[in-house]
């Protein structure tokens, strides 16, 4: 469960101070799928790192399954990183010289697990999300989907609790973007809590819960099933 | 992280910039080389001196005149108060164990004969020196037995060839510096040792040498004895003997052969590693190298360094990751250089057989471990640049 009491996350820009997030309460559920929505700049991006342990919150307290996390030790950061919760990005970040196998694999070197658990367990990371017979491809010979797959497959392989995507679908055509999304619903089923903020409402509506953003701020929380279009929706929202 | 993945990440990086990795560990690659190629010159040097020196045999002594304490050459610090005499050497016959004894006093002078003459070295000695220094003779005979002055002299092969080139030297007269001799022996082919070409000289006896050049002075004094065993008996009965006739002043020095091959050894050993210390200039500019490459790819591997900071890496893990890069470059190119040098080396001897080549392997491993450490030291600012980048600035990075 994923408990944020008033983070504030500020930094410093051409003698200014911005408030990338600027006071957010928020409680989120294991097993959730809540969407993040927001114009740009809004603070999705901003509050997706800080629950991902990416970033460090200015102010305000993070509790990650009941541990304060906010004011942990690089090192203890990088292990709820590497055991608790998996990425998802937008640019797929997969490393170019690396097979996807090996891709998938990175992640697990940093935890010091064995060269064969290791195999083992991307083979069947790749497996589950299509892409075993791809495995030993570098990223520049898979299509955008695939490669979309290949990190969520990397996001996964370590069975974290807790799944951030960033834009997963931004960079993808509609039917790779579809079988992503269907990929991310499945994770949910899994058991997966799912943190997903896009631009997209069509991607939004097949969470449970959106967050919508604005200022750095939640501005208001609504069933997904409701959202027609973000407008409309930060239109009925608080000021 | 286990020490092999790093291992594996490094290489699987060398590897995807291949080219980046080859231009990066050549400057290291060329350092080793050198390192190793110099010193194998150097060593080959110092062992044809050896070679060169061991062949008088261990028996042999030269008093200097002059007293030197600290770096064993005779005549730059201090000075003599007494002049080395003929005298001197006479004293010297007598103590127990001596079996030769060779006044030495040498310079340069023009030996004529009729219409040829040549500028030569002229060495002033006795018949003892023949033993002491191994001279054969292709005709005639040494100087004579007993007499340290006389109008005879010995030519080297060159020499007697240059001044007579029918062969009729022998039995002729020959003038230096206004000295009239006869020749009376002509001394084997023999070459040169340490730049002294025993094939370009003439021997006179001492006395008559003294008189051409105008001394009283003798340049040393070469002493042989029984058996290298006795040296030092023999130097402490020297020692005694000189210092009584010099008025209880050591105002001369006694170098033993196996203190002379001492000495020669240290500065030739010294000049092997100032040669390895100057390679190492190019070990340093590969350092370099390898510094600017890896900065370089810090800044276009930003993102994969924010990958793997989002994927659980510590900075601890990003900072090992580019030190082992550096460490598999500099280790890659010292290789290479090892290779090369050791290959060079080897063309050199079967071009020039002469040259002995002589790599030592304390300054293979010492140019293989100072390449090793300077790509370390060369990693270190680029990883700790690696490993302070913030993680969403890396990811969000062009």
């Amino acid at each position: 469960m994923i408990e944020l009491v008033g983070i504030r996350r500020s930094y410093a820009l051409g003698g200014e101070t911005i408030h990338a997030l600027d006071g957010i309460d928020e409680r989120i559920e294991s097993g959730e799928h809540v969407a993040v929505m927001g114009p740009s700049g809004s603070g999705k991006s901003t509050l997706l790192n800080v629950i991902g342990c990416l970033d460090r919150p200015t102010a305000g307290s993070y509790r990650l399954d009941g541990r304060e996390v906010a004011g942990l030790s690089d090192a203890e950061l990088a292990r709820i990183r590497r055991r608790e919760i998996g990425h998802v990005f937008q640019a797929f970040h997969l490393v170019p010289r690396m097979s996807a196998l090996e891709n998938v694999e990175l992640g697990m070197l940093f935890d010091s697990i064995p060269p064969r658990q290791r195999r083992e367990r991307a083979l069947a990371a790749l497996a589950s999300v299509g892409m075993g017979p791809r495995a030993g491809h570098r990223p520049g010979e898979l299509s955008g989907g695939e490669r979309q797959r290949a990190a969520i497959a990397r996001a996964v392989v370590t069975r974290p609790r807790v799944l951030l995507a960033d834009e997963p679908t931004g960079n993808l055509d509609q039917t790779s973007g579809r079988a992503v999304l269907e990929l991310l619903d499945g994770l949910h089923a899994a058991g997966f809590t799912v943190v997903i903020v896009t631009h997209d409402p069509g991607v939004a509506r097949r969470a449970q819960r959106v967050l919508l953003m604005r200022n750095g701020r939640i501005v208001r929380r609504m069933p997904a099933s409701e959202l027609r279009t973000l407008d409309e929706a930060l239109a009925g929202a608080a000021p | 992280m286990i020490l092999l993945d790093t291992v594996r990440l490094a290489w699987g990086s060398v590897r995807g910039a291949r080219l980046r990795a080859v231009l990066s560990l050549l400057g290291i690659a060329i350092g080793v080389a050198s390192v190793v190629l110099l010193t194998s010159i150097g060593e080959g040097a110092r062992r044809f001196v050896q070679q060169e020196f061991l062949q008088f045999g261990g028996n042999v002594l030269q008093v200097s005149p002059g007293k030197v304490e600290t770096i064993g050459v005779p005549g730059v610090v201090g000075g003599s108060t007494h002049k080395l005499t003929l005298a001197d050497a006479r004293t010297l016959r007598r103590i127990e164990g001596v079996t030769g004894v060779a006044p030495n006093v040498f310079g340069q002078a023009r030996v004529e004969s009729g219409e040829r003459g040549r500028s030569v070295y002229v060495l002033g000695t006795t018949r003892d020196a023949r033993e002491m220094w191994r001279i054969e003779l292709a005709q005639g005979s040494f100087l004579p037995e007993g007499e340290e002055r006389g109008s005879v002299a010995v030519l080297g092969s060159r020499l007697a060839r240059e001044l007579f080139p029918s062969g009729d030297g022998l039995g002729s007269f020959v003038r230096v510096a206004g000295w009239r001799l006869r020749v009376i022996g002509i001394a084997a082919p023999r070459g040169q040792l340490l730049g002294w070409d025993f094939d370009d000289v003439a021997y006179v006896p001492v006395a008559t040498a003294l008189a051409c050049f105008d001394r009283d002075e003798l340049h040393e004094i070469d002493v042989s004895f029984r058996h290298v065993a006795l040296a030092g008996e023999i130097v402490s009965a020297i020692r005694a003997r000189l210092i009584e006739r010099h008025d209880g002043r050591e105002d001369f020095t006694i170098l033993t052969q196996s203190a002379m091959l001492e000495m020669i050894d240290d500065v030739l050993l010294a000049l092997t590693v100032g040669i390895a210390a100057l390679g190492s200039v190019s070990l340093a500019v590969g350092a370099v190298g390898v510094l600017t490459i890896l900065w370089i790819s810090v800044g276009e591997r930003t993102q994969e360094i924010g990958l793997c900071r989002a994927l659980g890496a510590r900075t601890a893990d990003i900072a090992v990751i580019f030190l082992a890069e550096a460490a598999a470059l500099a280790t890659l190119g010292g290789a290479a250089g090892l290779a090369l040098g050791l290959g060079v080396a080897a063309v050199i001897e079967a071009a020039w057989p002469a040259l002995d080549l002589a790599p030592r392997p304390e300054f293979v491993l010492a140019a293989l471990a100072t390449s090793a450490l300077v790509g370390l030291l060369a990693g270190v600012l680029p990883a700790l640049r690696a490993a302070r980048l913030d993680p969403v600035e890396a990811l969000r990075s062009e």
